[in-house]
């Protein structure tokens, strides 16, 4: 089991009976599926029931973990089949070569696909995968001289020593069994993790250190993999494949199977699978006539959409989260330990004529300023001064229009926002981004993975760290709770906790006492100063003027995009052209009507 | 030469549809921010309905014309209510899931009442058409050409210059501010659903007799709209109409020149090169979110 799944030891013993009972189940199963006796009609039902289970298993990674949409899963399943198909009637490879043939290609071209759309986003991807599909479908149809046209490919051999229906199935139930495995684990994974962050959540993701174009394009070809893995096994089943088994009404059945069951869970694709095959056969009656059978799809595609949300699975979860609690810790958190890298310059941060325009807007025109090691510096300024602009700019956000952007002597300016939060920039939001599926402690552990982060010789050492963050700002006794049961003031402390936990160079807050109640202000005044006093330094961004003066010891002031005022806190704040810049006027001259 | 004329002619009529329809799929995305993967089967309805009207109940072409159009205006307003508006306020996901599920349903549910042969629809002249010099101008293809110009001028003066336009066009541009000024932003989300349906409709209908009325001509004609859209930059209307007209021609030269059976691949592949190398499209701005 994964780091996250059992954190304690006390908690990997009782995981244990778990695991051994899911591989009691699965052995059984497969014995089963050998042993039953049913005729061949059940039989292929099963096959293909188990086959389109693992295509649609890629879905769940796809859309339920990463929440990326694929609708040409049809045409990966069709590929992996006809990669069979072809491989053992034309050209007579082994089936095995075959498969694994078929999914190195089918590998390329859905990271292919996925690296050429990823960047777009969800609309680009839905358009470009049904163009895919139609494309793929046209190809096996017309390249008449390799896939043998509408026509198909027939009398596909199966592997030595499963050449019986029952040992097909029983094959197809292990593999299934294992992919099973292997998809439930993901989510408590680093890569699943990236993820649940990029679905959840994709800036804050991004700004947690998180590449969120790889992890796109990973779920993605991980999802066309699997896709051909059950194509290629349906072939085997059927010993004939053709373009019409493929269409894109065949990939809006593996959406409608994903979204039946709920995407969430492999759980949840195996019961959409089942229910999809096995009912229909049921209702024989509606294949009758043509059309009848797919616009009860359609329809219950959009009915799901609405009224069940998170699938049957998703249903049945809710009911049971009562007792489906993670355990407690049972040994307590150790304390927080920040290292800041240690290096003899005395600036942490160096901003030089940094400048960001939006179109003739110069919201940020030329700002320079400089945070030395350890301590708080504060930016100022009132509305519209472009203090968050700067903090966009700051942590990649926005490209610059201009200006040099160098975190201990490194320049970041050409970064993008993960690879910044590598070079060790932690940054919180003004409007909290948490990422809203997971608990806090989930939430924590991202942060704490941060590439160029603090290394970890276990998942439980991992774990350990992450709840001393949480603990550090005095939450740890909920970690296993969703971030959205938490009150408002809290979920700040958890956006906290996460970039304190990648131990950052220089942790940049926006307004973190925005929207906060008097006692967790003072709260957070004294986090902050328990932060500055491990050595890390911090610049913050605020309108609390009280605990600007209370925590920073150097301010640097902006008005109009340009810094007005650079120094010790208390000479900063006493400097008229500030004070008229917050007050409209000199303190001593009357105000312009 | 001749024929390339006579290409021109006919990829700027095709050409012509992709642009009406990708000006519904426009519209709407700046109302929902949702693209509507449900806009191509408008156009397969309506063709349908004018099948239902003028060939089965041999109604008078115009009279057919009207009814399909209300039909089309009827469905934006189901369409709007049943599967837009129940989920407006969750992420665009499920709202794409649920357009496609409506997709579905309403060219499957057309195949079980209509059956899978395609149908033919005759043209709205009876006169074919005028050879001019070497090229001759089919009458279908220069009613396609100058409805689309005039839908596009009344676009023009309506978002331009008409009350109605202008709130139209602040609720796409900032629903919140737009409802604080007394604006009811639900009603036009409704008018711009009842408008793109039109609109797709139209399309449908001038392109029936071009084409054979079928179930597949809905997602065939929304792929390449989308793939304009693209093309011209998502969300611009200039670009939705520019990159329509481009890929109409892109596609009749490449049938001509190229190849027949992969006509229909071509759009794809402008799509992919496009997304590669400007996916900000012709005249789109990078997409952008707000941290």
């Amino acid at each position: 089991m994964s780091a996250l799944a059992q954190p304690t030891r006390s908690v990997r013993a009782r995981a244990l009976p778990g695991m051994l009972a899911y591989i009691a189940l699965a052995a059984l199963a497969t014995a089963a599926a050998f042993l039953a006796p049913v005729d061949d009609y059940i039989l292929h039902i099963l096959i293909e029931t188990a086959t389109y289970a693992i295509a649609v298993f890629g879905l769940t990674v796809v859309l339920g973990l990463c929440g990326q949409i694929n609708l040409a899963q049809a045409a990966f399943f069709g590929f992996g089949a006809y990669a069979v198909g072809l491989g053992t009637v034309d050209l007579h490879l082994n089936f095995w070569v075959a498969i694994l043939l078929g999914g190195v290609l089918v590998a390329v071209l859905g990271a292919l696909l996925g690296l050429t759309t990823l960047r777009l986003g969800g609309h680009y991807l839905a358009m470009v995968t049904i163009s895919f599909q139609q494309i793929v479908t046209l190809v096996l149809t017309n390249w008449i001289a390799v896939t043998h046209g509408p026509d198909g490919v027939a009398s596909i051999g199966r592997p030595l020593f499963f050449t019986s229906s029952h040992a097909y199935l029983a094959l197809c139930v292990l593999i299934l069994a294992l992919v099973g495995t292997l998809v439930w684990r993901l989510p408590q994974t680093r890569l699943g993790r990236a993820m649940r962050a990029v679905r959840d959540n994709e800036l804050a993701a991004s700004v947690a250190g998180i590449d969120t174009y790889k992890t796109k394009v990973a779920a993605f070809a991980l999802c066309a993999v699997l896709g051909g893995l059950g194509g290629s096994l349906f072939a085997g089943g059927f010993a004939y494949v053709s373009p019409d088994q493929f269409s894109f009404s065949e990939s809006i059945v593996f959406l409608t199977m994903v979204l039946l069951g709920g995407a969430a869970s492999p759980i949840g694709a195996l019961i959409g699978t089942t229910l999809l095959i096995v009912l229909p056969e049921t209702l024989r009656f509606l294949k009758d006539r043509p059309g009848e059978y797919l616009a009860i799809y359609g329809l219950a595609v959009i009915l799901i959409i609405r009224f069940m949300p998170d699938g049957m699975w998703g249903f049945i979860k809710s009911l049971a989260a009562a007792w489906m609690r993670a355990p407690p810790f049972t040994e307590p958190a150790p304390e927080l330990m920040l290292a800041p890298a240690a290096s003899s310059a005395t600036d942490v941060l160096d901003v030089e004529n940094l400048a960001k325009y939006f179109g003739g807007l110069k919201a940020v025109d030329g700002v320079t300023f400089h945070i030395k090691r350890g301590g708080v510096h504060a930016l100022i300024g009132p509305n519209g001064s472009g203090k968050t602009t700067t903090l966009n700019v700051l942590s990649g956000l926005y490209t610059p229009s201009a200006g040099k952007i160098l975190l201990d002597g490194r320049d970041l300016t050409a970064l993008a926002p993960h690879a910044r939060t590598a070079a060790g920039l932690g940054r919180t939001f003004q409007n909290i981004r948490l990422f809203r599926s997971m608990t806090a402690l989930e939430n924590v552990v991202i942060g704490a993975e941060r590439p160029g982060g603090p290394a970890y010789k276990s998942g439980d050492e991992l774990i350990l760290h992450a709840r001393a963050a949480l603990a550090f700002v005095g939450l740890e006794a909920r970690a296993q709770d969703l971030v959205t049961s938490f009150s408002y003031g809290h979920q700040r402390l958890i956006e906290i906790a996460r970039a304190l936990a990648g131990n950052p160079t220089l942790l940049l807050l926006d307004e973190p006492a925005a929207g906060l109640n008097s006692t967790e202000k003072h709260e957070l005044r004294d986090l902050l100063k328990r932060i500055a006093a491990k050595g890390l330094t911090i610049l913050i961004i605020d309108h609390d003027m009280t605990l600007v003066a209370d925590v920073a010891e150097q301010i640097t002031v902006l008005n109009f995009g340009k810094r007005i005022a650079d120094g010790r806190a208390a000479d900063v704040l006493r400097q008229p052209d500030v004070i008229a810049a917050y007050l409209g006027s000199e303190p001593d001259a009357p105000a312009h009507a | 030469m001749d024929l390339a004329l006579q290409l021109l002619f006919t990829g700027f009529g095709i050409g012509a549809v992709y642009a009406l329809v990708a000006l519904g799929f426009v519209l709407i995305f700046r109302a929902t921010n949702v693209v509507n993967f449900a806009q191509g089967e408008f156009s397969m309805v309506a063709a349908y309905l004018m099948v239902v009207c003028a060939v089965d109940l041999e109604l008078p072409y115009w009279l057919s014309f009207l009814i399909a159009l209300a039909g089309m205006a009827l469905l934006g307003i189901v369409f709007n209510l049943g599967v837009y508006y129940p989920l407006r306020n969750r992420s665009f996901l499920p709202v794409i899931i649920a357009t496609i599920g409506a997709s579905i349903f309403l060219s499957n549910a057309v195949l079980a009442l209509y059956g899978p042969q395609p149908q033919a629809l005759q043209g709205w002249f009876d006169t074919p058409g005028i050879q001019a010099g070497p090229v001759y101008l089919d009458s279908q293809y220069l009613l396609i050409i100058g409805v689309t110009l005039l839908l596009v001028l009344f676009q023009y003066w309506f978002f331009e210059h008409t009350l109605l336009g202008k709130k139209m066009q602040a609720t796409s541009q900032d629903k919140e501010m737009a409802s604080l000024l007394g604006i009811k932003v639900s009603s036009m989300i409704m008018l711009t659903f009842v408008y793109s349906a039109v609109l797709g409709g139209i399309a449908g209908i001038l392109v029936a007799p071009v084409l054979f009325v079928s179930i597949q001509m809905g997602s065939t004609i929304a792929l390449k709209a989308f793939a304009a859209t693209i093309i011209g930059g998502f969300g611009d209307v200039t670009g939705a109409i520019i990159g329509g007209l481009a890929l109409g021609i892109i596609e009749t030269f490449g049938a001509a020149y190229i190849s027949v059976p992969y006509k229909d691949g071509f759009a794809f592949l402008v799509l992919i090169a496009f997304l590669v190398f400007r996916p900000q499209g012709l005249f789109g701005e990078r997409v952008a979110e707000k941290a």
